[in-house]
């Protein structure tokens, strides 16, 4: 056991509960605030953190029903989001499992075998990997303008365009996936190879068990990143009833119809799935990520 | 499949028919990318074409050949990032050496179809018209032409109406009020008159003939009706007349170096840009340095194996990460407003001031860095909560026997292990940081602007942005200007990306050397 003085390691215990304790109490204000905004009345965010006359109306609106306010006026839903929710799921999860598996296989060509240009390649993903998105969108454009006349479903305004271009966002997690198979002791390959099986076999039948951890957060971690896209998916998705989330959400705070606390209530729904997707992870996220390649 | 590891007696058979699914599905995908390559040469879309077949010929050599085994794994993302990160950059950089831009938005073709296909009154060939009780058009007799008269307007055979010579008797024909209920109707109306020629709708009282006014010449000129001529002048991109007048619209042609000439050497552009490129880059570092010094220092604490509850605290602490980040700007956004945010009435309440965080530089580089790194530091909670597994923990228990605290824990044992596995993620943190468009877009637009500055250029523009603003925003689309620009910036990002890197591998390289 380690050898730690009693009041020192109390002292410790509290100094470390206040400092997280304070840091997320900082963290978690704006999404009070947001929860605040989205029961207040009309859009306009003036008040107390306890709105004084708690309204619904937001979040009717925000799951799509028509809402009659005191005064029998009928609001009705400005925008399909739980429709853009869906679209910016499906893409993100379909995109994700790409992504995986295109990051996976490399990651372990990378980690665990010699070829020629490695290291090439490796250095040359990482720089291109850093060239901007949001600067290249005219050129994404032109070519699912032109996919798109070939194939349909790869065209501009199909969620399978904003797909295909996602499956290009990999060089992070092949570098995260790569560092993990590197840490795997090499005895490992040794004895696959003695026992006659392929790389391929190693890496499905050894490998890639062993990594389950590290895919489930890099699968989550790819997935908020494709829901947070916004340049591709703003050039690609025109259509209003195409749109993911983030393409959708810029409506509601046009200057000339800035609707604020529809907003708010339109924001804590789409980031509720989200949130909720990490908790499932929780298990995976937090349990060793290297619990040691040589078992049994 | 399970069974080919195990039995080997099982394998001739499994891999005489995998082979033959493997040739099936190789010439399955050859046949898809030939069928897409083909369909893109005839849209008219030649690079993409050749870049498709390029792309199917070494799929197919690599999945067909054993020899390039190991290239068959790595493949399929090399190719992903080829086709979508390399092919745009490529592509965005040529249009930089083009005048495209919402002046010289179409193709040639295209211009010059759309000159061809302008009409004009045909000299002389208005004729009045009138709406008859039986819904007939009456054309009354000119002086050296007969009276005309059509069927009845539902007679109309895909809009066509032909018109005979009119008997002497003038019919009664209702007032102009009839034309203007009908107008939709007779609008789209064409009337053959005897002699062939082919009358459309010219105002509410006449019928006139309509010709093209150019009409095409040889070497591509256009003739005018009137006489003039229309040279296409394929340097600037627009059919000039004689004495040299740009007619619109014009189309892409390319312009050699002058885009980059513009940037280079207008005062305008270049003094801002020179001011832009340094916040950018300290705005990157400091990105990526706060976060991940926040994101170490929770993982460090919530490793601890003292401490409790740290389910709860790690599930609150990643919040940040799995709210979408566009949603959390513009929340910010919101709450930091100067006059009715939300942190400044705390501020106002706890210490009486009002920091002006939109029209101040420095404040609003401060608020885009706190909420960068708001957003930012869960990345690297994750991430580096992962590599601290891998800490061996028998060196922690030696340095307590040695009497060591948790600072020098951290500098002497956690920090050499974590680092060098991290190094390549915060180069790319560094570039993601580096051109955080939506991040400006969204919170300050780039704003307080620079004064003095001929173009927008705002003091928290990242290099990124101020193209975005430049080009596609404020005085109509320059598509070109903006490839010019984008190309610079790719040119920096890539030179900044490469001596990152390797000033990291040999930091790394020393760490692991000492340690």
């Amino acid at each position: 056991m380690m050898v730690e003085d009693k009041t020192t390691l109390r002292w410790r215990k509290i100094a470390a509960h206040g400092f997280i304790i304070a840091f997320i109490a900082l963290i978690m204000f704006p999404f009070l605030m947001v929860l605040s905004i989205s029961f207040r009345e009309g859009n306009f965010s003036t008040g107390n953190l306890l709105p004084e006359r708690p309204t619904l109306e937001h979040w009717a609106l925000a799951l799509g029903f028509d809402y009659t306010r005191a005064d029998g006026t009928v609001m009705t839903p400005p925008y399909p989001v739980l429709l853009w929710l869906w679209n910016s799921i499906k893409i993100g999860l379909i995109a994700s499992a790409g992504v995986l598996l295109l990051s996976t296989t490399s990651a372990y060509a990378f980690a665990r075998m010699k070829f020629a240009g490695k290291s090439t390649v490796l250095d040359a993903l990482l720089i291109i990997q850093m060239f901007p998105a949001a600067l290249t969108v005219i050129a994404i454009y032109a070519i699912f303008d032109a996919l798109g006349q070939v194939v349909p479903w790869m065209g501009v305004d199909h969620h399978g365009a904003v797909i295909i271009a996602y499956l290009s966002a990999i060089t992070l997690h092949i570098w995260t996936i790569k560092g993990y198979f590197e840490s795997i002791d090499p005895a490992l390959d040794k004895a696959a190879q003695i026992d006659g099986a392929t790389p391929w076999q190693a890496f499905r039948y050894i490998f890639l068990p062993l990594a389950l951890p590290i895919l489930a957060i890099v699968f989550v971690l790819s997935f908020i990143f494709l829901v947070n896209e916004y340049p591709v998916a703003s050039v690609l998705l025109r259509d209003t009833d195409q749109m993911t989330l983030a393409v959708g959400a810029r409506q509601y705070l046009y200057p000339q119809k800035y609707l604020w606390g529809d907003f708010a209530a339109a924001a804590i729904l789409s980031g509720l799935p989200i949130t909720v997707l990490f908790l499932i992870c929780q298990r995976f996220l937090i349990s060793g990520l290297s619990d040691g390649g040589v078992k049994g | 499949m399970d069974s080919t590891v195990n039995t080997p007696a099982d394998r001739p058979v499994s891999l005489l028919s995998g082979s033959i699914l493997r040739w099936a599905g190789l010439g399955g995908i050859a046949l898809i990318f030939l069928y897409v390559v083909w369909g893109l040469y005839l849209a008219g879309e030649p690079v993409f074409a050749v870049v498709m077949f390029t792309l199917g010929s070494i799929a197919t050599v690599l999945f067909g050949w054993a020899r390039f085994y190991t290239w068959r794994f790595v493949f399929p993302a090399v190719a992903a990032v080829a086709l979508f990160i390399l092919l745009p950059v490529l592509y965005t950089s040529a249009i930089g050496f083009t005048n495209f831009s919402a002046r010289n938005l179409l193709t040639f073709e295209r211009v010059q179809d759309y000159h061809l296909a302008r009409m004009d009154k045909a000299e002389g060939s208005a004729r009045a018209f009138g709406l008859t009780e039986d819904r007939r058009l009456y054309f009354p007799p000119t002086a050296d032409q007969p009276a005309l008269i059509t069927d009845p307007l539902t007679d109309a055979e895909a809009g066509n109406l032909t018109a005979t010579v009119a008997p002497v008797e003038a019919p009664g024909l209702q007032a102009v009020r009839e034309v203007i209920k009908n107008r939709a109707v007779l609008q789209t109306l064409s009337v053959t008159a005897p002699d062939g020629s082919v009358l459309t709708m010219d105002g509410l009282r006449e019928f006139a003939a309509a010709e093209p006014l150019y009409i095409l010449s040889t070497d591509g000129v256009l003739l005018a009706k009137d006489g003039g001529i229309l040279t296409p002048n394929h340097k600037t991109g627009f059919y000039q007349t004689a004495d040299g007048q740009q007619i619109s619209p014009g189309w892409r042609v390319g312009v050699g170096w002058q885009n980059f000439n513009k940037v280079l050497t207008s005062d305008g552009v270049r003094q801002p840009m020179l001011q832009i490129f340094l916040w950018t880059v300290v705005f990157a570092f400091l990105s990526m340095a706060l976060t991940f010094a926040v994101g170490t220092a929770l993982a460090v604490i919530l490793d601890w194996q003292h401490l409790s509850h740290k389910g709860l605290y790690r599930v609150l602490l990643v919040l940040p990460y799995a709210v979408p980040g566009f949603i959390s700007i513009l929340v910010f956004r919101g709450l930091f407003n100067q006059n009715f945010g939300e942190i400044n009435m705390i501020l106002t309440g706890l210490f009486g001031i009002k920091p002006t965080w939109f029209t101040d530089p420095v404040l609003a580089k401060t608020m885009l860095l706190i909420v960068n790194t708001w957003l930012g530091y869960p990345y690297w909670m994750l991430l580096i909560g992962g590599f601290l597994q891998a800490v061996p923990q028998d060196h922690y228990k030696a340095a307590a026997l040695d009497g060591s605290g948790p600072v020098r824990n951290f500098f002497a044992i956690t920090l050499p292990q974590i680092l060098p596995p991290s190094v390549p993620l915060l180069i790319a943190n560094f570039a993601f940081n580096f051109n955080n468009v939506v991040l400006i877009l969204l919170l300050t637009r780039g704003g307080p602007d620079i004064p003095g500055t001929i173009i927008p250029a705002g003091s928290t523009d990242l290099l990124g942005s101020f193209t975005f603003r430049l080009a596609f925003n404020d005085s109509g689309q320059d598509f070109g200007m903006a490839g010019a620009i984008s190309t610079i910036i790719f040119l920096i990002t890539g030179i900044i990306a490469y001596a990152n890197f390797r000033v990291m591998q040999r930091v790394a390289a020393k760490r692991s050397a000492r340690g």
